[in-house]
């Protein structure tokens, strides 16, 4: 039996593995999960910019014992995915110092907590009442006075 | 029902990104630059490995914006989780596979990142691959005996010099032959070890502040205090 | 036998795939993080039959190696570093002398 065609197997995985990591991102409660769905979608992408510089019958762009073979694949998308790779790793530190703030900070890495936390401070320090409550903020161009129904004469 | 909403938005996503590529031709890349760098670069530049080129020759540019990005990261890192307190508990010395391993491997893990770090023009490699050898060669120690003492200011020097060779040696280019980042000091035998000018320096430079960076992130980390369950 | 680079790139496809869905779906964020892992190394397959073995490398150590451990450093940090299921947690407190809980 003969395998599939290689691009179909290959952007399958490189798209599969995108799309996995959004709906992590979408669907996770829990910050850390977040993060390893963004390292997913980081994955994916990379493995997406790679099959761009694909050839068939070609090989890999180094040349061996001064012989400099007839077909190459492309370096350049190569290059810009090594770079990429790394600044990935460096991004996902930072998002780890991020998560352990929050948890010394908040006590809690579940979102939805963290959003009505972060939301009562927030309007804590800007003076304000949360939304729905009597001190809530009111919109510059005075529009209470059109959603109680008067005109603008 | 917010579930299913996103599963049906991610399945659209990927028959939309599936339908649009379905167009291209895999296996048969139009490579309109990379042909024309595969077959200048080694008259050219005259590293065995053509990626090291473009790394540090044609896109040298682009290495040291992630090199900025990178210190950005690990700065920002740094700042964020602050300095540990004198009386802060650790975690106790390891068991003794973890150290008797850290012993070993130290000097092994060094060896191998500074191989692949200084052989990156002609083998597959360079600066990046060894220096995240070397971040875990420096981190090795702290992991089997945590609390001791991490050199941070020493580690920040030898980053901050490790950049600034970096960029010395890109406006010695700029000095010399009108255009930053220019390759130096002669083409030399492909193949061989002092070939492709300034590059094998370059990568020297990349492969320590790498290293040192993210061996420096790692220690943060390592020495926040524990959260209290 | 002629068509082995495609069944080497599905047996990756795969491990790969089987991996990201893993990293969603498991409850111990440990055994999360060993998945990205698996999906890393999965990844760094798939470069190799792209004729990529720079990408390959870094892949492979970035991913495998220092990903994973700062995963795992942050996650002992924050307490969620659980071996078992998340009923047993108990005290994990960093000093036991094996650091292990339940």
């Amino acid at each position: 039996m003969s395998p599939p065609d290689l691009g179909v197997i290959l952007f399958t995985a490189a798209f599969g593995l995108a799309g996995i990591g959004i709906l992590g991102i979408v669907i996770s409660a829990h910050l850390v999960r977040i993060v390893l769905s963004i390292v997913l979608l980081e994955t994916g992408a990379n493995l997406l910019l790679m099959l761009s510089g694909f050839r068939f019958d070609a090989v890999a762009p180094v040349i061996v014992d001064g012989v400099v073979p007839a077909s190459m694949v492309d370096p350049v998308p190569q290059a810009l995915v090594l770079t990429a790779i790394v600044i990935g790793v460096a991004v996902q530190a930072f998002m780890m110092t991020l998560v352990l703030r929050l948890r010394r900070v908040y006590g809690t890495l579940d979102i939805r907590e963290l959003r009505d936390l972060l939301e009562r401070d927030l309007a804590r320090e800007a003076g304000v009442g949360l939304p729905g409550s009597e001190n809530a903020p009111v919109p510059a161009t005075g529009s209470p006075a059109v959603a109680r129904g008067e005109g603008s004469s | 029902m917010r579930n299913a909403l996103s599963l049906l938005f991610i399945a659209g996503l990927a028959f939309l990104l599936f339908v649009i590529t379905a167009g291209l031709d895999f296996g048969a890349a139009p490579m309109l630059v990379g042909q024309g760098i595969n077959q200048a670069s080694p008259g050219q530049v005259g590293a065995a490995n053509i990626v090291t080129s473009v790394v540090l020759g044609y896109r040298a540019l682009d290495t040291l914006g992630e090199l900025a990005i990178l210190f950005a990261a690990a700065t920002a890192g740094g700042l964020m989780l602050g300095r540990p307190r004198a009386d802060a508990r650790h975690d106790p010395e390891a068991g003794f596979i973890l150290l008797a391993a850290a012993d070993l491997l130290f000097p092994l893990l060094l060896v191998v990142g500074l191989f692949i770090i200084v052989h990156g023009h002609l083998t597959p490699g360079g600066g990046f691959q060894g220096g995240v050898i070397l971040a875990a060669a420096f981190f090795l120690p702290l992991l089997a005996r945590p609390g001791t003492h991490f050199n941070h200011p020493g580690f920040a020097v030898v980053e901050g010099l490790a950049g600034a060779a970096f960029i010395v040696i890109g406006l010695l280019g700029l000095a010399r032959g009108g255009e930053f980042l220019m390759p130096l000091l002669g083409q030399g035998a492909m193949g061989s070890l002092l070939s492709a000018g300034t590059l094998p320096l370059l990568y020297i430079a990349v492969g320590l502040k790498v290293g040192t960076e993210l061996a420096g992130l790692m220690a943060h980390i390592a020495e926040y205090e524990a959260v209290d369950p | 036998m002629e068509h082995l680079i495609n069944w080497i790139a599905l047996l990756a496809t795969v491990v790969m795939l089987a991996g990201a869905v893993a990293v969603l779906l498991l409850e111990n964020y440990l055994a999360a993080v060993a998945a990205t892992t698996v999906v890393s190394l999965g990844a760094a397959v798939i470069f190799v039959v792209l004729r990529a073995p720079d990408v390959a490398l870094t892949e492979a150590a970035v991913g495998a190696g220092l990903s994973g451990v700062i995963m795992a450093l942050a996650l002992r940090r924050l307490g969620l570093w659980h071996i078992g299921t998340a009923s047993d947690a108990g005290d994990d407190a960093p000093d036991n002398d094996t650091g292990r809980t339940g």
